[in-house]
């Protein structure tokens, strides 16, 4: 990439102010370290789409084609936990979050710039580690390992595995650390609490959850190392142990590690369908305090995933009880969505199809949570492809979603250009419908009875993973398009001016792409977030809307 | 079979699944429609520079429509959690069948045994109607015993017994699947539950090749491994008489009392010394990997076959 090709010519920017391999890897700015983030986990979400295809291949006969029983375990492993700690946990909020948290609420950088390069360095040196266990060693415990067969009777390198994963979450403490703090001390006069863009709430209640969560994580994957190298028994029944204790400690972290990866995606389909529906968003404090509850109370639910493992059925009882109060606050997040469409000047660029795709996917991923609440149909569905179909919804139809609307619409932000709006258009409802096909038939597989992590299978479930594997295709195809017209768009794109969309946050006050202390002119703190439109007044569809603001800007 | 669209229904509880099942999706699809709807109605009515008019937008009617879903979905989220719960809570609850099944996993199978000694390998022989309850332990590691047809399922783990039951409600051969990741041959750890007419059922127990029942192996273990040497009741070492102890409430030394179900058996056999009974000395040696689940459940049921003679006659 070079600075004639990115950004403004003659304009200072983050992109072109030094050019040496030196300044990027030693950079202290928070959107050179997104950058880098950006790069990371587009590698490994390749390393784990790949694992998965292999997977979806053998899945098409009942009998496997090509694979081993060993080999098929190492590979949804291999997906499992790359795509977890290392592409969706890290996703939003290490490069869009890093990026624009310091835009929006009119800083020059986070609180702590070193400790934000050093969280990069973390989570890649945990990624080595683990892609090296995975890919070198083989692991074949699933992501979730219990013990006693992670600690006693799998071959696979799963103490190097757990290591990696027990140093990326330094890297999520430190984000998490930083970004707290960043919010606390850093914004701008002006920008109170409740004038926060709710991406930056949301930002807020995911540190939160990092810094609380992912400590019992560390302990629990340490733990489990120890039990496994130095046979100290902590879960081993024989010794006294409980294989049930590892369950509860890994599920205390792992249930809100669910909603650190689906937070930050409420952060910025907010932020996008206020834009491209002209309106202030429905209900700003019920959504903070939504999201604000979300984090709270899912620290109490965690033994939702355990009703069938013998814990008491007092203990399921309560369990289920907190997990229907969750669901609650995720309910009105869309509700107050979909009332944000209400009298708006709607227009459908590729960030808004996929936010109102976020929107549909992530209600049947929430519904289908109800089912999974619901402690009798749990026991019949648990550890199928029910389960499977809905935490896709959840992470894929609603983080991933979320992401790429994210990142389209900051896009000409971060590089000073626009993509080809219709070639983003097709991307996203080809992602879309390649999902659904790839996920729907997955829930009625999973009811019917077909259990996860089979490598062979009844051939009565043979024509609902022909339709899922046909429908992966269509995914695959669908991911590869974005690296496509986005990478010809930073030579080729037209340029996209500061503001094309003409959104109301401060990160549209400054340059595209930012300067290296962000803003060269103080921005203006506007009285009210999402001020699209007088108090009381429905949005005219005047010159600001996005489009005609976007040929605009890109004519000028 | 085709298109398996759903999974038939073979037990008491899979009728009573089905129906908060189907309870669910009708929810879900109104609340599918009604979201849907919306979006859809609003994505076109209001879309950019249409002639909708759009009017003025009063506040109060955000803070008063808020109010307003946030209880109406926190009522109807609390009614669902409530009506599911109930709706099934006595399933939950372990219940004794008339016919007692234990259940051994180990990697990559399923051993059963009925109460007449009779054993199969990853099968289960039922009889029709009437409520089977399973008692099931694990060998290495954590395995799950999941039946589609009767909604059922259990993880099994090592150190512990776990329980569930079901009723059937037709006969038929329905999958037993593993259900928790158990290594290299997770897969092919199935089996069959064959559910048959009471008559055939008797009929094929009566043919099974006839070994002791578990109460009897139990026995000759239980002399074999020299625990009657100190536990018969004429044994002159100071031990704990294990007549008639089955379900009672024992007073351990560090002044508990706990009920000598089948994991206190299990645990003062590999681990004697975790529960001293008060008045006995810590004397007992551990059998901790001397012998295996298998022997742990036969010397279990034997113990449990040892009724007071006292109780017996009344």
């Amino acid at each position: 990439m070079s600075d004639i090709a990115i950004g403004g010519v003659g304009r200072r920017n983050y992109l072109n102010d030094s050019h040496s391999i030196r300044s990027w890897l030693l950079t202290t700015d928070h959107k050179r370290i997104a950058i880098l983030y950006a790069i990371s986990i587009t590698i490994f979400f390749l390393i784990g789409g790949a694992a998965i295809s292999l997977v979806r291949l053998e899945l098409l006969t009942p009998n496997g084609m090509f694979l081993s029983d060993d080999s098929y375990n190492k590979l949804f492993t291999i997906h499992g936990v790359i795509m977890v700690w290392f592409f969706l946990i890290p996703s939003i909020p290490n490069t869009l979050g890093n990026f624009l948290l310091p835009l929006m609420i009119g800083a020059s950088d986070v609180a702590f710039p070193r400790l934000n390069l050093l969280s990069w360095y973390l989570n890649i040196t945990g990624g080595l580690f683990t892609v090296a266990a995975l890919v070198g060693g083989g692991v074949d415990a699933g992501w979730t390992f219990y013990t006693p067969f992670s600690t006693e009777f799998s071959h696979g390198a799963i103490a190097l595995a757990a290591i990696g994963v027990f140093i990326s979450g330094f890297s999520s403490i430190a984000t998490g650390v930083n970004f707290i703090a960043t919010i606390h001390m850093l914004r701008m006069p002006g920008v109170t609490w409740f004038r926060l863009p709710l991406f930056v709430w949301s930002l807020y209640a995911t540190s939160m959850m990092f810094v609380l969560a992912t400590p019992v994580l560390a302990v629990t994957l340490l733990l489990l190392v120890i039990e496994r190298l130095f046979h100290l028994p902590l879960f081993d029944p024989d010794y006294g142990g409980d294989p049930l204790l590892f369950q509860h400690l890994f599920w205390f972290y792992s249930h809100p590690a669910v909603y650190i990866m689906v937070l930050p995606s409420m952060g910025v389909i907010t932020e996008v369908i206020t834009c491209f529906a002209r309106r202030r968003v429905f209900g700003y404090a019920f959504m903070v305090y939504a999201l604000v509850s979300i984090a709270g109370i899912g620290f109490f639910v965690w033994g939702h995933h355990m009703f069938v493992s013998g814990q008491s059925p007092l203990a399921s009882l309560i369990f289920s009880f907190l997990s229907f109060v969750v669901a609650v606050p995720s309910a009105i997040k869309v509700f107050n969505w979909t009332a944000t469409l209400y009298r708006g000047q709607i227009s459908f660029e590729a960030p808004m199809i996929y936010a109102l795709g976020f929107v549909g996917l992530f209600t049947v991923g929430g519904l289908t949570g109800l089912f999974l609440a619901s402690i009798p149909v749990d026991i019949h569905v648990h550890d199928t492809y029910f389960v499977v179909a809905h935490f896709h919804y959840i992470m894929v139809g609603g983080a991933v979603s979320a992401f790429f609307a994210g990142l389209h619409f900051w896009w000409p932000k971060i590089t000073g250009r626009l993509y080809s709006e219709s070639w983003a258009r097709f991307a996203a409802i080809l992602m879309f419908f390649g999902f659904n096909f790839t996920f729907f038939p997955q829930f009625v597989m999973g009811y019917a009875g077909m259990p996860r992590r089979y490598h062979v299978y009844p051939p009565e479930f043979q024509v609902y993973h022909v339709m899922s594997t046909i429908g992966a295709t269509v995914l695959a195809a669908a991911y590869l398009l974005p690296p496509v017209y986005l990478g010809w768009s930073l030579w080729r794109g037209r340029r996209a001016g500061d503001n094309p969309w003409g959104a109301s946050g401060l990160e549209w006050q400054t340059n595209s792409p930012p300067p290296p202390k962000n803003f060269v002119r103080r921005p203006e703190a506007p009285d009210q977030p999402y001020d699209y439109h007088p108090a009381g007044q429905a949005p005219r569809a005047d010159e600001r809307s996005p489009r005609r603001a976007a040929n605009a800007a890109a004519d000028r | 079979m085709g298109f398996p669209l759903y999974p038939a229904a073979a037990s008491t509880q899979a009728q009573a699944t089905d129906a908060i099942f189907i309870g669910l999706l009708v929810l879900s699809g109104v609340v599918c429609l009604l979201v849907f709807g919306l979006i859809f109605g609003f994505a076109f009515r209001y879309r950019n520079g249409s002639r909708a008019n759009r009017g003025d937008l009063p506040e109060f009617v955000q803070r008063d429509f808020e109010i307003g879903w946030t209880a109406a979905t926190l009522f109807l989220f609390l009614f669902i959690a409530w009506f599911t719960s109930a709706t099934d809570l006595g399933s939950l609850a372990p219940r004794k069948g008339t016919i007692e099944i234990h259940v051994v996993a180990k990697q990559w199978m399923w051993k059963t045994q009925h109460p007449n000694g009779a054993r199969e390998i990853n099968a289960l022989h039922v009889p029709a109607g009437e409520p089977v309850s399973l008692a099931m332990t694990s060998e290495d590691v954590i395995h799950s015993f999941y039946v589609p047809e009767f909604r059922i399922k259990q993880d099994v783990l090592p150190g512990r017994y776990t329980q569930t039951w079901f009723q059937t409600t037709r006969t038929g051969t329905f999958h037993l699947f593993c259900t928790q990741l158990c290594g290299t041959e997770h897969s092919r750890m199935v089996g069959d539950v064959v559910v048959m007419k009471p008559d055939d059922y008797a009929r094929w127990s009566a043919a099974q090749p006839q070994a002791d029942d578990i109460a009897k192996e139990g026995e000759s273990l239980f002399r074999s491994l020299g625990c009657s040497g100190c536990h018969a009741p004429s044994s002159t070492v100071h031990a704990p008489s294990l007549v008639g102890i089955f379900g009672k409430p024992v007073h351990l030394t560090d002044g508990r009392t706990v009920t000598a179900d089948d994991a206190y058996i299990r645990d003062s056999i590999l681990q004697p010394s975790r529960a001293i009974v008060d008045g006995y000395a810590n004397i007992m040696p551990s059998f901790s990997g001397l012998i295996g689940d298998d022997e742990i459940l036969r010397l279990t049921a034997y113990i449990r076959s040892l009724r007071d003679p006292k109780e017996s006659m009344r």
